[in-house]
């Protein structure tokens, strides 16, 4: 398939400088190709694989699309909010924008960060314990069916998960809350307001208990990536390890989590980005709170997310353009946190196998 | 376990019934009675009697697929490791049975140590920390100074230490082929291995690394028993001191042939079809 333009003069080595001294093999094959004379490899697409090709780009496109279509329209709908509040909508923790007031994400942003820190926080340690134990010490068909149950519970839907842990969970849940509350009280993290004491009543409908619920949403993602890149560590790192006479333990720590290192960290972000948008759950669970506290124990909580989903029905104009202001907001946080978890599962070396 | 030195007591070689003091020192002879082997219902290795004196090298040649490499897999307890691997028949280690319990798993696969065909440094880990990978993986515990006299005293041994020993801190990978090879040999005489099983060590390196680790085989061979898959004649000729030939007739497990000093087998075998393979007419 390749073309040349001056056929007689295929394939020449480059010719050296004249002032080269050296007479080699190469300069025994004489010509006088010059830089104007280098080819060009044409290729000549069949119509099936043009075609193909066509396809393919497009739907690759599409994704493209699709985001920037998004993006576009959540800046246009919520550009009138934000010209009204101006640097406002960073700093200001209240939400009255239907009454005139003033509005802004100072509290929603940091209470959706820390239930999804909190989730994290819960998710990813057992997620890597259950990655491992799938991959490196469950027998056979333990695995098959444990990969294919925590698979079943990443398709629960999360409006489920939140049924659940309003109904059954939290009730449970509030008596470990108040045992942080009274014994780590001293940690920023865990302590109540002494005005109220630490009765059962205020800790309901907090931050923690939306951590949870929210950390078994993402328990089943993150393992799902871990498993995957576990299961890929080399067999020929793993036998030389064994060979050595090592543990099983020795085996995980010295092959498979130093090969799993970027499955970890990118299972977790994958995991961060789902927490960050999860809606309905948290919904279900806080009661919303517009003044930002680091008590992650105590009654009251927020998420952009569930923000949206409460407020939308009852905002007028002004109100929704807020509205789309702030999932503005969280659509380019987790936009950030998924770029980067990508980047950083692209940069671990998985799949490379013991090659010399 | 505390005293890692590799300096250990050399027995007597060429006598099949060295003893040694401590049992788990020194090289110690490696005996398959009667071994036999299957992945799943498929037999692949049936009736297989080898002694593998101390101090000794032993070759195992034979065509591909005649279950050479099983045989190997079976002396330190690898074969297990593949789903549906099962086998039948004792293999003992100065006469102590590996696989009824009388030695923990771990201790039969830390005294008889394994080289494969391909080098598999751990990529993450610097050459000196390779070296001492064992240690850790099998949770044995040195001082400092220990640890740097057995990398200088391993790296040595496995004739690597002069091309190593100004880029201890780098990354195993980073070595060329023969090189990882010989760090991997490095890194199980570290755990002061009784027994060191190599298959094909050779197989993936240029005739240049090739001839470095067969040296380095015949300088270690004195402190460690050695059994050694290979494909290469002339290797086999070279390295072993006795010699096994494995075949597996058509749909037929493989068996011994024949088996003897490596010297009869090439120039003297009993079996016209040793002779036909140590000629290279069929394999």
């Amino acid at each position: 398939m390749f073309n040349s333009r001056s056929p007689s003069r295929q394939w020449t080595v480059r010719r050296r400088a004249k002032a080269d001294p050296v007479t080699s093999v190469t300069d025994v094959v004489e010509t006088n190709a010059l830089e104007k004379d280098r080819v060009t490899p044409v290729v000549r697409r069949g119509k099936v694989d043009r075609v193909y090709r066509a396809v393919a780009t497009l739907s690759g496109s599409i994704v493209f699309v699709v985001m920037a279509l998004i993006g576009g329209f959540l800046l246009y709908r919520g550009i009138d909010a934000l010209r009204l509040s101006g640097w406002g909508f960073i700093t200001e923790s209240q939400w009255a924008p239907d009454m005139g007031g003033a509005f802004g994400i100072a509290a929603v942003l940091p209470y959706t960060v820390s239930i999804a820190l909190v989730a994290l926080f819960l998710a990813v340690p057992i997620s890597v314990a259950t990655a491992l134990f799938i991959t490196e010490y469950a027998p056979r068909r333990l695995r098959r069916f444990l990969t294919a149950t925590i698979d079943l519970l990443a398709a629960v839907p999360s409006l489920i998960y939140g049924l659940w842990g309003l109904f059954y969970l939290q009730p449970r849940l509030i008596t470990l809350s108040k045992w942080l509350a009274d014994n780590l009280g001293f940690i920023p993290f865990f302590k109540v307001n002494e005005d109220f004491g630490t009765s059962l009543g205020v800790f309901p409908s907090s931050t923690f208990v939306a951590g949870v619920i929210v950390s078994l949403m993402v328990i089943p993602i993150c393992t799902s990536v871990m498993r995957e890149v576990f299961g890929q560590a080399p067999p020929g790192e793993r036998e030389g390890a064994m060979a050595l006479g090592g543990t099983r333990w020795g085996v995980v720590r010295d092959v498979v989590l130093p090969f799993g290192r970027g499955g970890i960290i990118g299972g977790s972000m994958l995991g961060l980005g789902r927490a960050l948008g999860e809606t309905i759950a948290v919904t279900l669970i806080i009661s919303p709170s517009f003044d930002a506290k680091w008590s992650i124990v105590e009654q009251g909580s927020n998420s952009i997310a569930a923000l949206i989903a409460l407020k939308f029905s009852e905002s007028t104009e002004t109100g929704i353009s807020a509205l789309m202001a702030a999932g503005l907001a969280l659509f380019v946080i987790t936009l950030i946190v998924n770029t980067a978890a990508s980047s950083v599962v692209n940069r671990s070396r998985s799949g490379s196998a013991t090659e010399i | 376990m505390t005293d890692l030195q590799i300096t250990t007591p050399v027995p007597t070689v060429g006598s099949s019934t060295a003893v040694v003091d401590d049992e788990t020192r020194g090289a110690a002879g490696l005996t398959a009675k009667n071994v036999a082997c299957w992945f799943g219902t498929k037999k692949v290795l049936e009736g297989v009697g080898l002694d593998m004196a101390p101090g000794q090298v032993t070759a195992l040649i034979g065509p591909s697929g005649c279950g050479k490499s099983t045989f190997l897999r079976t002396l330190n307890r690898m074969h297990e490791l593949v789903p549906g691997a099962t086998l039948a028949g004792e293999i003992l280690i100065n006469g102590v049975d590996i696989y009824r319990g009388a030695i923990p798993v771990t201790d039969v696969r830390r005294r008889i140590g394994m080289v494969f065909q391909k080098p598999n440094p751990f990529p993450a880990m610097t050459v000196a920390e390779n070296v001492v990978s064992g240690l850790k993986l099998s949770g044995l515990k040195v001082t400092k100074s220990e640890r740097e006299d057995l990398i200088e005293s391993c790296l040595t041994k496995a004739g690597l230490w002069n091309e190593v020993k100004n880029r201890l801190g780098d990354p195993g990978r980073a070595l060329s082929g023969g090189q990882q090879q010989r760090l991997c040999i490095a890194r199980s005489l570290a755990v002061s291995p009784q027994v060191l099983l190599m298959d094909e060590p050779c197989s993936a390196l240029d005739p240049t690394s090739t001839r470095r680790i067969e040296q380095t085989i015949s300088e270690i061979s004195e402190s460690v028993t050695i059994v050694i898959v290979t494909h290469n004649m002339q290797q086999a000729q070279r390295v072993s001191d006795r010699c096994a030939f494995f075949l597996a007739a058509e749909n037929e497990p493989g068996r011994i042939i024949e088996e003897g000093p490596t010297k009869d087998i090439f120039t003297n075998p009993r079996d016209s079809r040793t002779e036909d393979y140590v000629n290279g007419r069929f394999g």
